[in-house]
């Protein structure tokens, strides 16, 4: 039932939100306050959750088309739970971003962003394959407008080039869905049974590698990245593409185990590459949002790295890396955001110098500057080194990749930080702009507050992702 | 005393509504003073529609195993029971489309003509023989000639009515021929005699087949039977195309189903694959040829031979779960389609002229339940989850996977692919091309007041979405229909 909430009550907020004539400012409240009670929700919903039970948890199933086999099936494991959880907080954060810059449209833009919201929990918390694949798709419905209709001057080749690559893998796991489902004799989840199919799978396995992006299916990246609103990037890079990562774990990983055997070498060097890669544009890109998009390739190059590690520390690695790059990618966009709108423009040349007189500014891109370049201490520091421990095992190579990430996040972030805060002053940086509001301030410092707490504190998530911290069980065995 | 043959009046009571519908309708023309004929004509037709519906719904409950009604000439089963039903109901929110279509005269002929449309196609779903399926198919293609080219002040609609009579002819001519040849080989009339005959392997039992098999392709307009499609559907009145792009559809296919299934089950291996060629051609023509469409009516149509590929992957499966899936993806298309259609009219009415993709500019904003309206059918149709459309497509796929097609689920998901790029196009002109420049509804005006139009995209986006999450209790009824075709 609290997991039905959890996915049903954005949606409602949805509908009143688009419904109700209320104005302007007061629409995005609502939205916001939805959003707030959603956070509250998973709270409550985290503080019934067994972290020691290995079965799923907050389950409801109901039969939907019996005669194949579909139901909605709901529920949550541990790193499900986490993921959701980083999914209602950086949703509450952009639609509070909205609400602070005004969106045109509000009553349109905040019950997309609430459908949205909604999406990706079901997605989440879904436990049939085909209502994963309905929230999947769902997804992408008001991601089209959002970009389209709220982007920047491209907008239109934008969300084009987005749509074109997310459906082209959508329907090829489409394709997969109704193979395996057909020969299975059920869509659920919870049932066992494990597929030899090379075709199946790798139907599946470009869909995510499409959504994550992982190189080299990543090109629509840069475009919505920086065409879209910024709080919708964020979301994009922070969580949106975190249901890749879900379904490799759920889907891809327990029930293809051969194919993924025989596949394994081929994607960690494809990850490892979009590592490298990513890490190298994020040097060179020329604008704040390009640099933050690029860093979001590599990330998500790192995190499968630690889930093709297929042992436990790459495992949990990985889901602790997920929740921590969504809490530092939405802080990073939105940061980013602050300053486009400050300057008017996000081109590193003509920034610079604006920690003088802006003290707020400066401490918090400089603490989630700190977290993103994964400083030792750090739940991002954390979560690489357990990718990096995990990965061994399939390679010593691999881990010299990831060791040189991490300098090469270093050598990006701080080209970011020193262009927006040090040098001379940019041409675009007037005088008069602002230190960081206190609504502004409101919105980032819990975000940071959650970065820091996860750093203290990182088996919070790392060891209650998979029960008893055997996450290799979900290779395996059967779930 | 002579002896009548009996009759189940029952089975023939919702095409017997929809003829007395069409006499009151006439009549009005005739007996009443000019300012009453419209009320009175489209309420004979919506209450004609509307008596079928209950009387068709009666049959399927009523019908526990098939009958034969009058010899072996029509069909009492629940897969006639329920085409009947969704061809009722289409015709009944066809009349709400209709009903503020700007026209200053002869609304009794009209509405009788549709209605009679009905009664044709409610009879043709039934037909036991290859006579009584010539009869229905003549019987609602004549009504649709008049009907397509009823604007007479309009020259693409004169165009598109004698385009449609000469292609339509055309292919009724080779049904007609066509099931000469299956009499010729078998000397039987009946389906189920013409099956019982075992003339299997007779060349020209296997022509005539082909022949019935191209003369209902057109009326379903899949390609390449399907030439006519795109100037007819912009030519006729909008109602008209809305019409026809449901009801024409479910009564052909439906009916394709039934001759295919009942009277040719030995020639199965031999239909399965020409329906699937038809099934592979419609698809690619339908959708790289919607990619060039920026007239909004011939971009539907050429979607809506698309989705008869779509359908006849279900035939071409040639299972009983081929059958249901077919049958549960006439539900939510016809929504679709009718809504559609009934969108665009409303933008017509609206700016009074042609509706091209540049004249759908801001109507997401301006009208914003048309707007949200339009991005589901057009979602829907291109197979989006939230819509029954997707679960249509996804009952497609999984029975042509289970009859081991695998290869049409890899085509259908590529046409899918293809057809997105224009429904969002549609999606993108609705919402994305908004700004001064763009407006191109007459400034500060209200649209005209059109309630009856509302209801019927209201209740189109109802079974849209309705199919979706009420998939089951939809495919029950459409596996106890499809389980009364011999398989």
């Amino acid at each position: 039932m609290l997991t039905t909430s959890l996915i049903l009550l954005p949606v409602v907020g949805a509908l009143l939100v688009a419904v109700l004539p209320l104005p302007r400012l007061t629409t995005a409240g609502l939205a916001f306050l939805v959003a707030l009670l959603e956070v509250a929700l998973w709270i409550v919903a985290a503080g019934r959750f067994d972290f020691d039970d290995p079965a799923l948890q907050l389950g409801t199933s109901r039969e939907w088309v019996e005669s194949l086999g579909i139901s909605y099936t709901v529920g949550f494991y541990g790193f499900s739970l986490w993921l959701a959880g980083a999914t209602v907080i950086v949703c509450a954060a952009a639609i509070g971003y909205a609400l602070w810059v005004g969106r045109d449209r509000p009553r349109a833009y905040h019950a997309l962003m609430l459908l949205l919201t909604g999406a990706v929990v079901a997605t989440f918390a879904a436990q049939d394959l085909l209502l994963f694949y309905v929230a999947f798709e769902a997804m992408l419905i008001p991601l089209y407008v959002l970009v389209g209709v709220w982007g920047g001057a491209r907008r239109i080749a934008a969300t084009l080039t987005f749509v074109v690559y997310t459906m082209a893998g959508s329907l090829l796991m489409l394709a997969s869905v109704v193979a395996y489902g057909v020969t299975q004799g059920t869509f659920s989840l919870q049932e066992p049974g494990t597929s030899a199919n090379t075709w199946i799978f790798l139907g599946f396995a470009i869909a995510f590698a499409v959504k994550a992006p992982l190189f080299p299916l990543h090109g629509w990246l840069p475009l919505a990245y920086r065409e879209a609103p910024v709080e919708v990037a964020a979301v994009l890079s922070a969580i949106v593409s975190k249901t890749a990562v879900y379904g490799f774990l759920v889907i891809v990983l327990p029930r293809f185990p051969e194919p993924v055997d025989d596949f394994t070498g081929l994607i960690l060097a494809l990850s490892a590459a979009g590592l490298v890669y990513g890490s190298l544009l994020a040097f060179r890109a020329p604008d704040l949002r390009g640099i933050v998009a690029y860093s979001s390739l590599a990330q998500m190059g790192l995190i499968t790295l630690g889930l093709f590690a297929l042992n436990d520390l790459g495992l949990s690695g990985a889901v602790l890396q997920s929740v921590a790059h969504a809490l530092v990618s939405t802080t990073m966009f939105l940061l980013v955001g602050m300053v486009e709108r400050r300057c008017g423009t996000g081109d590193l040349d003509a920034l610079g110098g604006m920690a003088r007189g802006r003290p707020i500014l400066a401490t918090v891109l400089l603490t989630a500057g700190m977290i993103a370049l994964a400083v030792p201490g750090s739940v991002t520091f954390a979560g690489e080194f357990l990718i990096m421990t995990g990965v061994y095992a399939e390679g010593w190579g691999y881990s010299v990749v990831v060791a040189l990430a991490i300098v090469l996040a270093a050598m990006y972030t701080l080209r970011l930080i020193s262009a927006v805060l040090h040098v001379r002053p940019g041409p675009a940086v007037r005088d008069e702009a602002l230190d960081l509001r206190p609504v502004e301030l409101g919105l980032l410092l819990p975000l940071v507050a959650c970065l820091i707490a996860l750093s203290v504190w990182p088996a919070l998530v790392s060891e209650s992702a998979f029960w008893r911290g055997t996450p290799a069980a979900i290779v395996e065995e059967e779930p | 005393m002579i002896e009548t043959p009996s009759v189940d009046w029952l089975a023939l009571s919702p095409t017997l509504a929809l003829l007395a519908a069409s006499i009151v309708a006439l009549l009005a023309a005739v007996l009443v003073g000019p300012w009453l004929r419209k009320p009175i004509a489209a309420a004979a037709a919506f209450t004609g529609f509307g008596a079928a519906t209950i009387c068709a719904v009666v049959v399927y409950v009523d019908t526990e195993r098939p009958a034969f009604v009058l010899e072996e000439s029509l069909t009492r089963d629940r897969l006639a029971a329920l085409a009947q039903v969704l061809l009722a109901l289409t015709g009944a929110v066809v009349v709400l489309v209709s009903w503020a279509e700007r026209r200053r005269e002869e609304h009794g002929e009209y509405y009788a003509l549709l209605a009679a449309a009905g009664a044709g196609m409610l009879f043709f779903v039934g037909a036991g023989n290859l006579m009584t399926l010539f009869l229905g198919l003549e019987w609602f293609s004549l009504c649709l000639y008049i009907l397509v080219a009823f604007d007479r002040e309009r020259a693409t609609s004169l165009e598109a009515g004698l385009k449609y009579l000469i292609v339509g002819g055309f292919g009724s001519a080779v049904l007609l021929f066509g099931a000469a040849l299956v009499y010729g080989a078998t000397g039987e009339l009946g389906f189920s005699q013409i099956a019982a005959a075992e003339a299997g392997g007779d060349a020209f039992l296997v022509a005539g087949l082909a022949m019935v098999i191209a003369g209902l392709a057109f009326k379903m307009s899949a390609a390449p039977f399907h030439m006519w499609t795109p100037d007819v559907y912009q030519g006729a009145p909008t109602s008209v195309t809305a019409f026809m792009s449901a009801a024409t559809k479910i009564a052909a296919l439906v009916v394709t189903l039934r001759v295919l299934v009942t009277a040719f089950p030995d020639e199965s291996e031999t239909w399965t694959i020409a329906v699937a060629v038809l099934a592979v051609i419609s698809l690619a023509w339908g959708n790289l040829a919607a990619l060039a469409q920026s007239d909004v009516k011939r971009l539907l149509a050429y979607s809506s031979i698309s989705h008869a590929g779509f359908m006849l992957i279900a035939v071409a499966a040639g299972t009983e779960r081929g059958a249901e899936s077919l049958l549960f993806y006439l539900v939510p298309y016809a929504a679709m389609s009718v809504g559609a259609f009934a969108v665009v009219a409303a933008r017509e009415r609206e700016l009074e002229t042609d509706v091209r993709l540049e004249s759908l500019a801001g109507l997401g904003w301006e009208r914003p339940f048309y707007g949200i309206a339009l991005w589901v059918f057009m979602l829907g149709m291109a197979g989006f989850p939230l819509t029954g459309g997707f679960f249509g497509k996804l009952f497609v796929f999984s029975a042509a996977y289970d009859a081991g097609d695998w290869w049409l689920v890899i085509v259908g998901v590529a046409a899918t692919a293809l057809s997105l790029a224009y429904y969002l196009n549609v999606v993108r002109w609705v919402y994305m091309r908004t700004g001064p420049e763009l407006r191109v509804a007459p400034a500060g005006g209200s649209p005209p007041r059109d309630s009856a139009l509302g209801v019927a995209v209201g209740a189109a986006v109802a079974v849209t979405i309705g199919s979706f999450f009420a998939a089951q209790p939809l495919l029950d009824l459409a596996s106890d229909a499809a389980s009364q075709l011999p398989f």
